[in-house]
């Protein structure tokens, strides 16, 4: 028996050992993640519980999980995700087509980007959340007004990233495409583009969470429905629960877009 | 035989605010149709600015060149820049794709040369999966394709291990020499220009003329670059360069 299992030790190529080695350190690590989410909720649940923190300004595991249940029973989940949702995918999909278009346009007309460049630095800087007033004033209050808002906090950013990114493409390559009688035109389709999609999809993964950003700031201000909209009323009538789920379910989109546009990399990668 | 390109008095300098660098000065010189021109010189001499205002990437500031406007310019640079998103059959057939010239003809061509380099099975695959000697083989099939009467070869083999170096730069040797190509090499690698070419030319520090010029001719055939370098003429032309190059610095 014991010669057995020595045998089967043995056994045991380098490789074999390599492989479950890898495999236990990936198991420890997924415990630990979930070990550190149960602590914390079993803490949170008993405190509350035990009374040494107030249920009604810290709510509890149990019951966000009933009121999150209630939002579904009475479909005011899907209501207010739903709007959320969409609102940031729309600002995501303008944003993403605006920067990429106005990215192009700036490295394709060097003395454009020159000329804008102030202007970028400006807007790039500026407290987006500082525009949400007069946009309600300009739009009204609505999806119109929420979506400009998403759209307004990273399109700026994404541009000067994407150019930057365009304009640090090897000048030898666009050489290459001169000696091959090739223009500035051809250029940019045969090697800036196709050489910066890495950069276009993990700047897509930074807009993404801006977009929900200010999403929520334009929710916060101008809405009557999404989860910024609770969050905030929420807030106002001391209705701590919903606040908490509305911020749990934010955590929950957040994680899930950034989830796709990380699969639509590693698609990307596989493909290479 | 007729010269297939001349410059006369060309001169060239680089501007910025704080003043100018005179880069090339007064050169002149021709280029023989079938000829392979090596030119050497200190490294920053302006050799590469030299291949830029004959491919007419860079205007020559004073000084003319005289060329057939029919004439079609094929250029190597340094490091092959095959494109990772592109497979090398796609790689190869950029330059005809940028001259709109995708036609059955040009690609049966390419396939053919992909063949007669060793490449073919290689066609569906990606650069990263070559060797950088099948890489620059590959580069100089894309110069190829578009059927180039002049090549121009900037330091194609420099980014090379030694090896590879040595076996590349007799490969595409003879390549240009089989096809009867017109070809200008720019090498600092004293061997290289004496084992390739029918002519060097010896350029002196900046700004730049031709210094030295030396004929190159072998008894034997250049098929291998081992049998040139074990030759006494090989030793007595690379002691002159060297020589000539050494009273620079």
């Amino acid at each position: 028996m014991t010669l057995n299992k020595n045998k089967n030790i043995i056994n045991l190529t380098n490789q074999q050992a390599y492989i479950l080695a890898h495999k236990r350190h990936h198991h420890i690590i997924a415990f630990l993640r979930l070990l550190i989410l149960v602590i914390f909720l079993g803490v949170w649940e008993y405190t509350t519980r035990a009374g040494y923190v107030d249920m009604f300004f810290f709510s509890s595991p149990t019951s966000i999980v009933k009121y999150l249940y209630q939002m579904i029973l009475d479909s005011s989940f899907f209501k207010h995700t739903g709007i959320t949702l969409i609102e940031t995918i729309v600002s995501f999909l303008l944003v993403s087509f605006f920067s990429l278009f106005i990215a192009t346009l700036l490295w394709y007309r060097n003395s454009l980007s020159e000329i804008l460049e102030p202007y970028l630095v400006v807007l790039n800087s500026l407290p987006k959340s500082a525009l949400a007033p007069l946009l309600i004033v300009w739009l009204g209050t609505g999806s119109r007004t929420i979506i400009v808002a998403g759209i307004s906090v990273a399109v700026f950013g994404s541009i000067i990233s994407l150019y930057t990114g365009f304009c640090q493409t090897d000048e030898e390559l666009l050489k290459l495409i001169l000696t091959l009688g090739g223009s500035r035109k051809d250029a940019l389709f045969k090697v800036i583009l196709p050489s910066s999609i890495p950069l276009i999809i993990s700047n897509m993964k930074v807009n993404i969470g801006l977009c929900l950003v200010g999403v929520i700031i334009g929710e916060f201000l101008a809405a009557r429905r999404g989860l910024g909209y609770l969050i905030i009323y929420g807030s106002q009538v001391f209705q701590l629960n919903m606040v908490i789920t509305s911020i749990i379910i934010l955590c929950a989109i957040a994680m899930g877009l950034y989830k796709i546009i990380q699969s639509l990399e590693h698609w990307y990668k596989k493909m290479q | 035989m007729q010269p297939i390109l001349s410059l006369e008095n060309i001169s060239y300098s680089y501007h910025n605010l704080k003043g100018e660098t005179p880069a090339i000065e007064d050169m002149s010189f021709q280029v023989m149709e079938g000829e392979f021109l090596a030119i050497v010189g200190p490294s920053g001499c302006g050799k590469s600015t030299l291949l830029s205002i004959i491919s007419g990437l860079l205007k020559a500031e004073r000084g003319n060149i005289y060329f057939d406007p029919s004439l079609t310019i094929g250029y190597m640079l340094q490091h092959d820049h095959l494109f990772e998103w592109r497979t090398i059959y796609q790689n190869v057939i950029l330059g005809l794709e940028l001259n709109k010239n995708v036609t059955k003809e040009n690609t049966d061509y390419v396939l053919q040369l992909l063949k007669d380099y060793g490449l073919y099975s290689f066609k569906d695959q990606k650069p990263s999966q070559l060797s950088g000697g099948m890489r620059q083989r590959a580069a100089l099939i894309r110069t190829m394709a578009v059927k180039p009467e002049l090549l121009l070869l900037d330091e194609p083999f420099s980014a090379l291990d030694f090896q590879t170096r040595m076996t590349v730069s007799a490969d595409i040797g003879n390549i240009i020499r089989n096809t009867g190509k017109t070809a200008i090499l720019i090498t600092h690698d004293l061997s290289e220009a004496i084992t390739l070419a029918d002519r060097v030319l010896v350029l002196s520090k900046r700004p730049s003329r031709v210094k030295y010029e030396l004929n190159v001719s072998y008894d034997i055939e250049r098929t291998s670059a081992l049998s040139i370098r074990n030759t006494v003429q090989y030793q007595t032309y690379f002691n002159t360069l060297w020589k000539e190059l050494s009273d620079d610095t």
